[in-house]
């Protein structure tokens, strides 16, 4: 592997002077599960790696039925669904930690990651939309917050900015009747790239007979996470039946723009765009009637 | 800039300094530095799983961990199984023949501790699904799986 220096960063300020001085010649390491791999194979170059993973703010993992959820950037994916508190509360969130590569990946892997890699095909990030997460970003001017939903620029690309750290994810608390769910297409049964997936979050009446709120956001069909609000919206008042959840499962195909490549025809996949919004709203909905 | 930086970390129980570049991954230290060969570089990607340790008794790929990441933790890798004896998983494995070439056998042995550390009595989908990153190309992984429940068996027996 090319050679670097190394720091581990003890604080948010220390790792963002590093960041804004040394620019895209610093790069961060979190899990290691992407960066190592590219640094190794010649696709990304560093002059120094900063470890992010002894930094508090990074390493929270808190909840308050008020504030909500907040995730450390550097929480690996075996601490999010080893809390059985969290997996209560947030079971979508535990169907992409559980998914993202096998155990060895997991105890590694972290959010922060999954998002700054910032991959279409990222397991983390259509749920993370569908859940309303916030981005708490750090730079020297101070800390700022970025919708999920707004924070990807392109395949491999985020807005941070030179001297950006992300530092956490906030998500709210659930709503009462509330669920989500996310699922992937893939050709086995484990350890593979999303064809197409579909992160979902619905809040359902008292009597949950009627959808109040949803939000679904896709993987793999766009060159970023594509968050749907028109199918979410579309959902918004409709008694919950098949004919409300198909109704959105065509929304979000319609919204969905893939491209074909060796893991799937751009047909297939708009196909599969509205079978996985479907899936995903069925869990979603036994989720907020259980 | 590849200057070396001495590490201290705890392998296998025992105390240990060495020193190693910030290149240098964790599988390249144990093996070439520590002359720990047990891990074994399959992929030297996150594929495989041949290279699994225990960081801090949480599973990780060694050839995606740097060997400067070890400052202050501790370390268990296949060396670190047996005492006097063979662990129940190691006997296990031979007497089920769930090794042919061997390459992948360490990766398999840390990992199914792990395994069992954590969840005592593994139902057959279970263990599969927890080694789902152990990749064998030899066995065709049904005699891993049964040495593996033959183990966990055992130790629930002794416990
Ligand atoms: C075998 C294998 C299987 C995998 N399977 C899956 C899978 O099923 N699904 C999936 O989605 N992914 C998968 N991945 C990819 C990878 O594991 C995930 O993307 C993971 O979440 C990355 O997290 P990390 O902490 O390891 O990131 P790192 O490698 O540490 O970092 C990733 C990128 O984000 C940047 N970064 C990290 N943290 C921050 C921060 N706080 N602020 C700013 N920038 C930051 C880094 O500089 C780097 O560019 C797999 C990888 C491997 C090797
Ligand atoms: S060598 Fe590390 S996973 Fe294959
Ligand atoms: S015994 Fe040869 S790879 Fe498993």
């Amino acid at each position: 592997m090319q050679a670097f220096s190394y720091v581990s960063a003890k604080s948010v300020s220390e790792a963002s002077a590093i960041l804004a001085q040394e620019g895209d010649n610093a790069k961060v390491l979190s899990g290691g599960t992407d960066i190592i791999v590219q640094l190794r194979e010649g696709r990304r170059s560093a002059h120094v790696v900063v470890d992010v993973k002894a930094i508090p703010e990074l390493n929270e993992l808190s909840y308050d039925a008020a504030a909500g959820l907040t995730i450390g950037a550097a929480v690996p994916m075996h601490r999010i669904y080893g809390d059985a508190k969290l997996a209560a509360l947030y079971p979508g969130l535990m169907d992409s930690a559980t998914l993202i590569g096998g155990t060895a990946i997991q105890g590694r892997a972290t959010l922060g990651g999954n998002v700054c890699t910032a991959s279409p095909a990222g397991d983390a990030l259509p749920t993370l939309i569908a859940l309303n997460a916030r981005c708490v970003v750090a730079s020297a001017n101070g800390t700022r917050e970025i919708a999920i939903e707004n924070f990807f620029a392109g395949p491999g690309r985020t807005v941070l900015q030179k001297g950006d750290l992300l530092v956490a994810f906030k998500l709210p608390a659930p709503q009462p009747n509330s669920g989500a769910a996310y699922l992937r297409f893939i050709p086995r049964n484990e350890m593979d790239i999303a064809v197409v997936s579909a992160g979902v979050s619905v809040q359902l009446s008292a009597d949950k007979s009627t959808f109040i709120a949803a939000r679904i956001a896709l993987g793999a069909v766009a060159p970023t996470p594509l968050f749907v609000p028109e199918a979410g919206a579309a959902l918004i008042g409709q008694p919950v039946g098949a004919v409300a959840v198909n109704a959105a499962a065509e929304i979000a195909k319609a919204a969905a723009r893939p491209i074909s490549d060796m893991r799937g025809s751009a047909e297939q996949r708009k196909h599969l765009s509205a079978v996985m919004t479907k899936r995903t709203l069925e869990i979603a909905i036994e989720r907020a009637r259980a | 800039m590849s200057r070396k930086i001495s590490v201290s970390a705890t392998i296998n129980g025992q105390e240990n300094e060495f020193l190693c570049e910030p290149r240098q991954s964790l599988l390249e230290v144990l093996r070439d530095v520590l002359n720990l060969t047990g891990a074994k570089e399959g992929c030297n990607n996150g594929n495989c799983g041949a290279c699994s340790v225990l960081l801090d008794g949480v599973l990780v790929n060694s050839c995606l961990v740097l060997g400067v990441e070890a400052q202050g933790r501790s370390i268990t890798t296949v060396e670190g199984l047996a005492g006097d004896e063979l662990h129940p998983l190691q006997r296990q494995f031979l007497e089920n023949a769930a090794l042919q070439c061997g390459i992948c056998t360490p990766g398999f042995l840390v990992a199914s501790k792990a395994l069992l550390e954590k969840n005592p009595n593994p139902t057959e989908h279970e263990v599969r699904y927890f080694l789902a990153g152990n990749l064998c190309r030899c066995t065709g992984y049904d005699k891993i799986v049964k040495a593996v429940m033959a183990a966990a068996e055992e130790m629930r027996a002794k416990a």
